[in-house]
């Protein structure tokens, strides 16, 4: 499904009809809930040409956090289930001004926490290919939603992988632009410093125009970066890849590595030059990410303590009600990453935690720095598995946090990256590969992404 | 004054900045007179997805600041998180400057009594939001969160305060650097500044301190005295026991004019503070900071210096600077006439001790005002009219010359007739006793030879020329 294939006239079909499929495929749990009323009337607009643009009739999702008019916004959380969002995100806004609808908001880790989309309140989301494997996460919901066709894209948040490995778990195409190129206004905040909004698509040229439209300068959003971005034709930027070996190592799957290895002997025979490269620092990723993201995780969370709006239980004291919206409210991995993140910034423990791992985040940005000087783009596999089976990992936090190994570097240094469907392994599942390039160099990542998919 | 203890005090003071709107969102940051929570903004409120989005105003008014602290600015500065959980904070953290505040070390020089000046070292100011307002009704309380992100500087004075009129000194002060340089508005009434006192009290010459209580949320000059008197009395009396002195947080109870325990510092928060990944850093050239700087005015020690050189009261001085208009105006006036200026400088002095003018924005003009000076000089006018007419002035009224006119204050000089009210005079029968103790020798007498004449002239004739005459016709 390409955006191209909507057509302005037939605006309210193409709503309904992806509305229709959405309740067809019900048992995917791809939404959390769905905006049927106010799509169809934007459809109607669009038909009797009040809205145009760029995506005049073309239906979209978004993650269940972002902040949509007339829609609640859940997080996935019990904690902002009654939540009505009364204003709107920036990126929603720039897709509405192109005449995009939005339809409805998917599927996620509450609070994006996760990378399988089974710490939502509502359920898990279950994986396009194979519905007893995970959909991959946080941003879960959306990918199956582009992988199963009912949408030409859908919008996620990627904080640490939450956008490229539920695209590769689910054979599509997930772009996390540079941090700062889309305005995060209006999306729920899980980590501030490595937080970036981005979009699902089953090709790259759509990729390239979502991002194209949602990018640029927003004056509610201090960290946004000048509109930089520039979709280009060729790829005849890119020359030089660096396959980075250390993470295609033991710890991945052989059949992951196998499409990793296919895809650069392609590449290179269609005129790349590929050297293996290291980025040792990345072997301490996940350790510097555990530190810091949830440090960010337990101050952004704060204000959700029942006071103002959202859960909010029933309780005889205000240190009660604070403990015990919070503990119900709240789910199992909300509450560990606020547990972790309270203490590495307690007095005591914020130098030997969190400032360190700042320090190792430097150092890391230099590696990515020194290799971007002899190579155009980066290539590793998105993660070390395809999909794995439901309730694989949920009982090892670690486990879980280590699927998250080759994306968290990119999040980190706050690099563009983007998964490009890699062939399946021998039982059909979709192997994703990672294209990670330097700050700014979005447009560069996905001509390579185009011709990868102009290779198969 | 105690012989044994000595009182060591360090004081920090919240200054609301005169921003038209909040520190991080467009809310309307002057929430006097509103109801609750009707200037709050989706940020102030912490809704999810809400980003801080840094009002640039507030940074100029803390460079603006940092002039009149005599501070150096930082080129570099950040925004940190302060955790903890309260209704009154949105977000569950405030916004600050933790670890690498706007406004670097200084000092102010605070003026003491019989002219002499001592300097207190500032250790640093920084940005920071406000947070909202509990009140509390039995077993419920009620949230105004129309103060919240409403931005201030926290100035950090260095412990170089050593007794309560040092205090409220510095309180003074400081009130008047931030209103001069146009920083804060300067409602004590409603917070505009409010000062958390740190005093400890520890034997004469011992070198280490002793521990120390917080007295916070002062809003007044007055208070800020009381509380350090109490303090020190309070902590002496426990040390003489020998017992010790509890390091703890206490508030100002103004009824009964004594300091009681709020919170015990063994207790304190960890704030968990982080920086704030939402708000990229205050990047500032020398450049910037000269051109805003640039545009505040003359401060109080300028001001200060002036005015003791013009040869008048302490107790003068200090009515003038009490208001910054008085002071420019004056100022003004010097720079053309350093006579007129010195008359200027005692009729406001007495019209604030009467409380007769109250205007706190005079907009009299310079010229106006020479003009009555020149009247007073030249013996058109008496001290007294010329009064009268000043405090018409600093009520809205313009031409000293014709409100004299008008109001018939315009002495009369006129020899011819003033020689007629002073024969007259001489001439009526309740003289004749006066004419002869002064033909005697009795030079007295003339006082009321001459309060005749006024009285005859209704005040308008010119005294000094009437007492000449009198002598001169009974020669």
């Amino acid at each position: 499904m390409k955006i191209s294939d909507f057509k302005p006239n037939n605006a309210v079909e193409s709503v309904t009809q992806a509305l229709e499929k959405l309740e067809k495929l019900k048992d995917y749990n791809i939404t959390i809930s769905t905006t049927a009323e106010r799509a169809l009337d934007r459809a109607e607009q669009v038909e009797r040409g009040e809205i145009t643009g760029r995506l005049a009739g073309v239906p979209f999702l978004a993650k269940d956090n972002f902040l949509v008019f007339g829609s609640p916004t859940t997080a996935a959380s019990k904690m902002l289930a009654s939540f009505n969002a009364p204003i709107q995100a920036t990126a929603i806004e720039k897709l509405e001004a192109e005449g995009a609808i939005c339809i409805g908001k998917t599927n996620l880790d509450s609070f994006a926490h996760g990378g399988s989309t089974e710490n939502s309140a509502y359920g898990p989301t279950l994986n396009s290919i194979d519905k007893t494997r995970v959909a991959g996460g946080s941003s879960g919901g959306s990918a199956v939603a582009v992988a199963l066709d009912i949408v030409p894209f859908a919008l996620g948040t990627d904080t640490g992988g939450s956008i490229r490995q539920p695209a590769s778990f689910n054979g599509v195409v997930g772009v996390k632009p540079t941090y700062g190129a889309v305005s995060r206004y209006g999306v729920v905040a899980m980590a501030s410093s490595t937080d970036c909004i981005g979009c699902f698509t089953s090709n790259s040229s759509d990729a390239e125009l979502v991002i194209d439209i949602m990018s640029g300068k927003d004056v509610s959003d201090m960290t946004t970066l000048d509109d930089f971005f520039k979709p280009c034709e060729s790829s005849s930027k890119t020359k030089k890849i660096g396959l980075v070996k250390n993470m295609i190592n033991d710890d991945v799957d052989e059949d992951v590595r196998q499409r990793i290895y296919n895809l650069a002997e392609r590449l290179k025979s269609a005129g790349y030059t590929i050297e293996d490269v290291e980025l040792p620092m990345a072997d301490y990723a996940v350790a510097m990410y555990y530190i810091i993201v949830p440090a960010e995780i337990s101050s952004n969370l704060a204000r959700y303590d029942g006071v103002r709006y959202g859960y909010r239980s029933d309780s005889s004291s205000l240190a009660e009600l604070y403990g015990r919206s919070r503990d119900e409210g709240f789910e199992t991995e909300n509450k560990r990453r606020i547990l972790i993140g309270s203490y590495v910034l307690s007095s005591g423990y914020f130098d030997a935690y969190y400032q360190q791992a700042q320090r190792a985040r430097t150092l890391l940005c230099q590696e990515f720095d020194r290799l971007f000087e002899s190579y155009d783009v980066l290539l590793s596999p998105v993660a070390p598995t395809s999909a794995f089976k439901l309730g694989e990992k949920t009982t090892d936090p670690i486990k879980m946090y280590l699927a998250d190994t080759m994306t968290i570097p990119a999040s980190l240094a706050g690099l563009p990256a983007l998964s490009v469907p890699a062939g399946n392994t021998e039982e059909g599942l979709a192997v994703g590969a990672q294209i990670l390039g330097n700050r700014g160099r979005d447009s560069d990542l996905l001509a390579l992404a185009k011709e990868i998919e102009a290779l198969w | 004054m105690n012989y044994k203890w000595e009182m060591t005090i360090g004081i920090e003071c919240h200054v609301q900045l005169a921003t038209k709107t909040k520190l991080f969102s467009p809310a309307d940051n002057d929430a006097r007179d509103r109801e609750p929570n009707t200037t709050v903004h989706p940020i102030d409120f912490g809704l999810p997805g809400m980003l801080p989005v840094l009002n640039w105003h507030a940074v100029e008014l803390a460079m603006k600041a940092g002039k009149a602290l005599n501070s150096e600015i930082a080129e570099v500065s950040r925004f940190d998180r302060k955790h903890y959980f309260y209704p009154d904070l949105p977000k569950g953290y405030q916004t600050t400057q933790m670890y690498e505040p706007i406004i670097l070390a200084g000092y102010i020089d605070i003026p003491l009594e019989g002219g002499v000046s001592k300097r207190v070292r500032i250790h640093h100011a920084h940005l920071e939001e406000d947070a909202g307002k509990l009140t509390h009704f039995g077993d419920y309380s009620l949230v105004d969160l129309n103060r919240a992100g409403t931005p201030l500087i926290e100035v950090v004075s260095e412990p170089d305060i050593h007794s309560p009129a040092e205090a409220r000194a510095y309180a003074n002060e400081l009130y008047l650097l931030m209103t001069y340089a146009g920083v804060t508005l300067g409602d004590l009434y409603h917070g505009n500044m409010r000062f958390d006192v740190n005093i400890s009290v520890a034997p004469k010459g011992s070198i280490e301190l002793g521990k120390r209580a917080e007295v916070k949320n002062l809003n007044s000059f007055r208070s800020i005295e009381k509380a350090v008197e109490y303090e020190f009395k309070r902590q002496v009396e426990l040390l003489e026991r020998g017992e010790r002195v509890v390091q703890e947080t206490r508030g100002w109870n103004d009824d009964k004019q004594i300091t009681t325990s709020q919170r015990s510092k063994e207790d304190a928060q960890d704030y968990r503070y982080m920086p704030d990944a939402d708000i990229p850093p205050i990047v500032l050239t020398k450049e910037e900071v000269a051109k805003v700087q640039e545009s505040v005015g003359k401060l109080p020690p300028e001001y200060r210096s002036e005015f003791t050189n013009l040869g008048v009261d302490e107790s003068v001085v200090n009515g003038l600077l009490s208001h910054q208009s008085y002071a420019r105006l004056v100022s003004e006036v010097l720079a053309k006439n350093q006579k007129a200026a010195r008359r200027v400088a005692n009729w406001i002095a007495s019209s604030l001790n009467s409380d007769e003018v109250g205007v706190a924005e005079a907009t009299v003009s310079v010229g106006d005002l020479l003009d009555l000076a020149e009247m007073v000089e030249k013996a058109e006018i008496t001290s007294n009219a010329a009064s009268e007419i000043f405090n018409d002035l600093m009520r809205g009224s313009k031409n000293p010359r014709k409100l004299a006119e008008e109001k018939n204050l315009l002495q009369v000089s006129d020899e011819d007739e003033i020689s007629r009210i002073v024969d007259s005079v001489l001439a009526d029968g309740s003289s004749k006793k006066a004419v002869s103790d002064i033909m005697a020798g009795n030079d007295k007498a003339i006082g009321f030879l001459v309060g005749q004449v006024m009285k005859l002239s209704k005040g308008k004739a010119n005294p000094g020329m009437a007492q000449k005459m009198i002598r001169e016709k009974l020669k």
